[in-house]
């Protein structure tokens, strides 16, 4: 079973229907022990930084999913992947959960041309810089969804893919042990995005 | 780089899309789950739906479709029609709808947009408009383009981003079933004036009317109803063609 943890932030109806339509069972769970006995976990989240770490502060969950990203496959998507770092910088300056290292800034600040749009939203192409068994159905440049105003830096050992905006190379999917993290969403992502939870599925 | 994006809307009005609909292979030509799967292969980059209903019971038959949708299509679904209040996002986004698409619901309350983007945050927020020539202004029009509201459009799409709206769909009732192309000079000066996207809407005919908005960079999506339900313009191969054309498209 694959858990998806529920702290009461983001629309989490895609993602459990498009786990359900690949064939897989997925249970939305804010329960700690559910959670420990899941054989998969996503952290999903969309929102301020700030306060969704403070809603999953507020759960009690942060040491299990601490725990057991040690133990089992985690996937943190769009910002539940930014929570998986050391820091984020969104509207004040938050600890994450250090499960990979690196922080998460303001997008604006690191694009020159200052015409782009922020947040960076729509379809880009994801670039595989590593490979990694994520991207066993997935084929490089294919189109993935995001919606992000912030984004992961200084995390060039973890990254696997990117996406480029202007000068940018936005971080699109980062690895570190047992933990994965997907800046844009798989479940809106198309045929190519459910590819990859496909995999994840089957890690 | 970001993909331009192609946008299939469909009005539904008691569980069925309307405006011409003619397609080839489908069970039910009417179906807006069927054409929701049919666009969602053909490679429509997301889809739009417009609750033109005006019952409870035509309601509750859209948010039953909307749920069946997102429950077998995954790409970014907006909907809108009778928007007013959070409660009416709530209720569509429970759904599985992305994106909520408000707008004469905005012109009677403009507090809505502020409201809505800090619960659901700035990229659920698509502030939707109606525009028309007045006395040499862009008029914004209230009501499906039949009430004059005697605003300046572009002041009120200014307005409608700073409260915290994402994307602007842009519906020039001036050039909205002719066919001739997309209002070019409207949305140009709409692009000048907001820094979210602007997705394109109203007068798009053929193929090529696609290729000459996407020369403006200003621009990042083209929307279009029964061009695309009659298959008079075919998505797949307007997304090749755009291609050859030099533009970005996600194929």
């Amino acid at each position: 079973m694959i858990a998806i943890v529920d702290y009461g932030v983001g629309n989490l109806f895609s993602l459990s229907s498009s786990l359900k339509a690949l064939g897989f069972s997925a249970e939305v769970t804010g329960n700690g022990e559910k959670l420990r006995a899941a054989e998969r976990i996503i952290l999903p989240g969309v929102g301020a930084f700030g306060d969704a770490k403070a809603k999953l502060d507020a759960t009690g969950l942060v040491p299990v999913l601490q725990e057991e990203a040690r133990k089992k496959p985690l996937l943190g998507i769009c910002l539940g992947m930014q929570l998986l770092f050391e820091q984020s910088f969104e509207y004040g300056e938050h600890p994450g959960l250090g499960l990979v290292p690196g922080q998460v800034v303001d997008l604006r600040n690191d694009l020159t041309d200052k015409m782009l749009k922020v947040p960076h939203m729509g379809w880009n192409s994801l670039q595989i810089q590593k490979s990694d068994p994520l991207f066993r159905y997935f084929r490089d440049g294919e189109y993935v969804y995001y919606v992000h105003s912030f984004y992961a830096k200084d995390c060039a050992a973890s990254t696997v893919g990117t996406s480029q905006y202007g000068n940018v190379a936005v971080t699109g999917v980062v690895r570190n042990g047992y933990v994965w993290g997907t800046q844009f969403h798989p479940e809106k992502s198309g045929d190519a995005g459910l590819r990859l939870l496909k995999a994840f599925a089957e890690l | 780089m970001l993909a331009k994006r192609i946008i299939p809307c469909l009005d539904v009005k008691d569980g069925r899309v309307v405006k011409g609909t003619n397609f080839e292979g489908l069970r039910d030509m009417a179906d807006p789950v069927e054409m929701a799967g049919f666009y969602n292969n053909s490679g429509a980059d997301e889809l739009v739906f417009y609750d033109i209903t005006a019952s409870a019971e035509g309601r509750n038959l859209f948010t039953d479709i909307l749920r069946r949708v997102a429950s077998e299509i995954f790409i970014p679904l907006t909907v809108g029609g009778g928007i007013r209040t959070l409660d009416d996002f709530d209720r569509v986004l429970k759904c599985g709808a992305d994106k909520v698409s408000v707008n004469s619901g905005a012109i009677a309350d403009p507090g809505i947009i502020g409201a809505a983007a800090k619960k659901y945050g700035d990229q659920c927020v698509v502030l939707s408009m109606d525009v028309k020539r007045v006395d040499g202004q862009f008029r914004l029009f209230a009501k499906g383009g039949r009430e004059d509201t005697g605003l300046d459009a572009m002041d009120w799409a200014v307005r409608g981003v700073a409260a915290g709206a994402g994307e602007i769909v842009l519906n020039s009732i001036d050039t909205d079933g002719v066919k001739q192309g997309f209002d070019l000079e409207m949305l140009d000066t709409l692009a000048a004036r907001v820094n979210v996207p602007v997705i394109a809407s109203g007068g798009a005919g053929k193929m090529e009317d696609f290729a000459k908005l996407f020369t403006h960079p200003g621009i990042d999506a083209g929307l279009a109803a029964s061009i695309f339900h009659t298959r008079q313009v075919d998505i797949k191969k307007l997304k090749q063609y755009l291609r050859t054309q030099g533009v970005e498209m996600r194929i």
